[in-house]
């Protein structure tokens, strides 16, 4: 086999395929042998295991691609209908599976929202600062593997390592570190076990201490800043027609913060800035999340200060299960405890969305009830399906090299894009 | 046993055991160690242990049995070929690679010579054009292995070895051009010789003090020239996966491997050579008593040390600094080491002829 077979690509192949965002060339004449077609992914280091980029090269540039998605669908939509309510909480955690605090809050915060309860303040401030938390060790983690595609394998172990620190402290509270299964209708599963808020800021200083050092090694690096600047960039309007949220719409400039916009939970007591980008590259995500990171921080820090004591799920009939006490003490409350468990919650029928500021953008649940145990429908409104569908216009015209920079910037996360 | 002394004292038999010398004892040990001092010196910068795993018993090692452990498993690997592929050219591409990365030792002196006895397998008349051609060789090694995978990713790799090792050998020559006038000589033993003097009896006559320029365009060169991060774009193991070699396996992949860590020790050893003074031990011609044999030392320990010093420091670039992109790659040589090179070479001229 010659060479140039390999890299001949018919008309045929090039025909147009019809899928949201796909950037195909036109189909070249039959002895134009310029255009390569790569098959990037599923396959592929860079591609984090579940999506397939199918590119059309002219050398080394990107002349179109078509983004395939659903290597990981498992029917979560589905599978939630076929549930009880309650049930669904442990699916959340396997949405962004770098986040999960954050999927258990929105979804819950939808249910309660169709119950029409308020949560205890010391839930919601607990929330806060687990919700928090999540969100650094999923910039963390999407930064780490950004750096370590353009080749700062340093930085991806220093920041895994910080994230380390904060994975630790959601085993203390919720016992597991990814599927953590923390959050309740009406409350937290779990309060924060003794002590728990003065090892957060400890944690938080290492944290701080490493995410300093990882600026320092790569933020001001010549060759790091060639990578990432003017690669993947689009405007302010693009990027709102394309519904992008959360660090990438920030980057491009729109200081959009679901946080502030639809101050949920107890953020509008909290002060915190908003960092937006300029152009809305790659390195401009880069540093939104940096800096969102050390924001975070100073929110988590705030809100460690002004925590309330009290319980951390309601007393509301029919939503937080009976003490255990009652349970095995009073038949009332063993018949409770029976029906909740046999019949599960029992929303009042309506329809209600809850977005949440994710640590990927606009993570928004959309249920609807009607009355029974079960849900008729869940919709998650992921943050990285809409990145997804930007992503051949992102990378036109940039070489092959730049997809990997492009791809680690937009944080695709699997668990959430196909659902 | 006069017989054994005569046979000894043959230049053939004597440059065999020089070759197997300096290749058995130096380069390949050296070669195989580089591996797991990368890993265990890549750990140490990343808050990690490093590998030590693997045991014999309850003997670790410190991790030096992984060396045996994946010698082991590389040679016990399936050796894929994959379908469509080039038998011929897949199965010859690696040896290029380590032909080309071990060749280099060839006119390397490792210690002052004792009378006619050179501590160097031959000392050619062209000397450093040697290493260019030799190097050169080295382009066909990626090259063919990335047209005869019968894959794109490994094609997208060969193209982006052959230009960015054709182009980079460009300045590789250039940078030397000073050093060449400097010490009046191509050889390489006439240029260690030179780097013996001393100026005013005190700083020794190193080619990285006599020509700094044409030294950092030439370490830059030499690593872009070995394909190491952060001039890995033909691998651009992030992006084409592993690029030329992505369809190898089990002990040809090896080969590309070990060809790569002793082309690290081939760098290293070269750099300290032509601009480290090679063997020369700085002003050790005060102590004239000196017995031959403990100078030889001496000058064989200060030429590994420094080499071993220069092998840190190209690990400790890979693990510090992200990779360029292939085209900056191009760029940097020709936009800026190429100017550099030639202005050094111009100023090299113009300051030996005002001298003289």
């Amino acid at each position: 086999m010659s060479a140039s077979e390999l890299t001949t690509i018919s008309a045929e192949e090039l025909k147009p395929i019809h899928l949201p965002g796909a950037i195909i060339p036109a189909p070249p004449e039959e002895s134009d042998t310029s255009i390569m077609r790569i098959e990037i992914g599923p396959a592929h280091p860079a591609m984090h295991g579940i999506v397939r980029l199918t590119t059309y090269l002219d050398g080394e540039q990107i002349v179109g691609m078509v983004p395939e998605i659903g290597y990981l669908h498992r029917g979560f939509e589905k599978e939630s209908e076929n549930s009880k309510w309650i049930q669904v909480i442990p699916y959340t955690d396997r949405l962004n599976y770098v986040s999960p605090v954050l999927n258990n809050i929105g979804y819950s915060m939808a249910v309660e929202k169709l119950f029409g309860v308020e949560i205890p303040r010391r839930a919601q401030f607990a929330r806060v600062i687990m919700g928090e938390i999540s969100r650094i060790t999923d910039h963390l983690t999407c930064l780490a593997a950004c750096a370590m595609e353009v080749g700062g394998f340093t930085f991806f172990l220093w920041f895994i390592k910080a994230r380390e620190y904060l994975y630790e402290l959601l085993e203390q509270v919720t016992g597991g570190r990814v599927t953590i299964n923390w959050t309740r209708f009406g409350g937290n599963g779990t309060d924060f076990p003794d002590g728990f808020l003065k090892e957060v800021e400890v944690r938080l200083e290492k944290v701080r201490e490493v995410i300093e050092e990882g600026d320092q090694l790569v933020t001001r690096n010549k060759i790091f800043i060639d990578r990432m600047k003017n690669i993947g960039v689009l405007s302010k309007d693009k990027a709102i027609s394309y519904g992008f949220t959360g660090p990438l719409l920030r980057a491009c400039g729109v200081p959009y913060d679901i946080r502030r916009a639809d101050p949920h939970l107890v953020y509008d007591e909290l002060d915190f800035e908003i960092p937006i980008g300029e152009v809305g590259d790659s390195y401009d995500r880069f540093l939104v999340r940096m800096e969102e990171m050390k924001q975070s921080i100073s929110i988590i820090e705030q809100a460690i200060d002004k925590i309330p004591y009290g319980p951390v799920m309601t007393r509301e009939r029919y939503l937080g299960y009976p003490d255990k006490k009652e349970v095995y003490g009073s038949i009332e409350g063993l018949i409770d405890h029976f029906k909740m468990v046999m019949e599960g919650h029992h929303p009042p029928a309506g329809e209600v969305y809850q977005p949440i500021e994710g640590g990927n953008g606009e993570l928004g649940f959309y249920l609807v009830s009607d009355g029974s145990g079960d849900p008729v429908k869940c919709r998650v409104r992921p943050p990285c399906f809409n990145y997804v569908q930007a992503m051949p216009e992102l990378a036109l015209g940039h070489y092959v090299a730049d997809i990997v920079a492009i791809f680690g910037s937009i944080n695709m996360i699997g668990g959430e894009l196909d659902r | 046993m006069q017989l054994v002394l005569e046979f000894l004292a043959l230049p053939f038999v004597q440059d065999v055991l020089k070759i197997l010398f300096i290749l058995l004892l130096f380069a390949m040990p050296l070669g195989t160690f580089m591996t797991l001092m990368e890993r265990k010196w890549s750990a140490a910068v990343q808050d990690r242990i490093g590998p030590n795993r693997a045991n014999i018993g309850s003997y670790r090692g410190r991790g030096l049995l992984h060396i045996a452990a994946d010698a082991l498993k590389s040679i016990f690997k399936e050796d894929l070929i994959p379908k469509g592929a080039d038998k011929f050219l897949y199965t010859i591409a690696p040896f290029f690679s380590f032909m080309s990365a071990v060749a280099v030792f060839a006119i390397i002196p490792i210690a002052g010579p004792i009378g006619d006895f050179k501590f160097q397998v031959t000392d050619v008349q062209p000397g450093l054009l040697f290493i260019f051609a030799i190097t050169s060789l080295g382009v066909y090694g990626a090259v063919l292995a990335g047209a005869s995978s019968n894959s794109k990713f490994a094609l997208f790799g060969g193209t982006r070895a052959s230009a960015q090792m054709i182009s980079y050998e460009v300045f590789l020559g250039l940078s030397l051009m000073g050093l060449f006038m400097v010490y009046g000589s191509t050889q390489v033993s006439i240029i260690v010789e030179g780097q013996g003097e001393h100026w005013f009896g005190l700083i020794p006559k190193w080619g990285v003090f006599t020509q700094p320029l044409g030294f950092v365009v030439f370490f830059t060169a030499l690593i872009a020239e070995t394909k190491r991060a952060p001039f890995d774009a033909p691998e651009g193991e992030s992006e084409i996966v592993a690029g030329y070699f992505v369809e190898y396996s089990g002990m040809r992949w090896s080969s590309f491997m070990l060809a790569e860590y002793i082309a690290i020790v081939g760098v290293a050893a070269l750099i300290t050579t032509l601009f480290f003074g090679g063997y020369q031990v700085p002003w050790l011609y005060h102590w004239e008593s000196a017995p031959q044999w403990l100078v030889t030392l001496l000058q064989f320990s200060k030429f590994t040390s420094f080499t071993l010093i220069l092998c840190w420091f190209q690990i400790q670039i890979r693990w510090t600094v992200p990779k360029f992109r292939f085209d900056q790659t191009m760029a940097l040589g020709w936009k800026k080491l190429l100017p550099v090179a030639l202005l050094n070479t111009v100023v090299t001229a113009i300051i030996i002829v005002a001298l003289a």
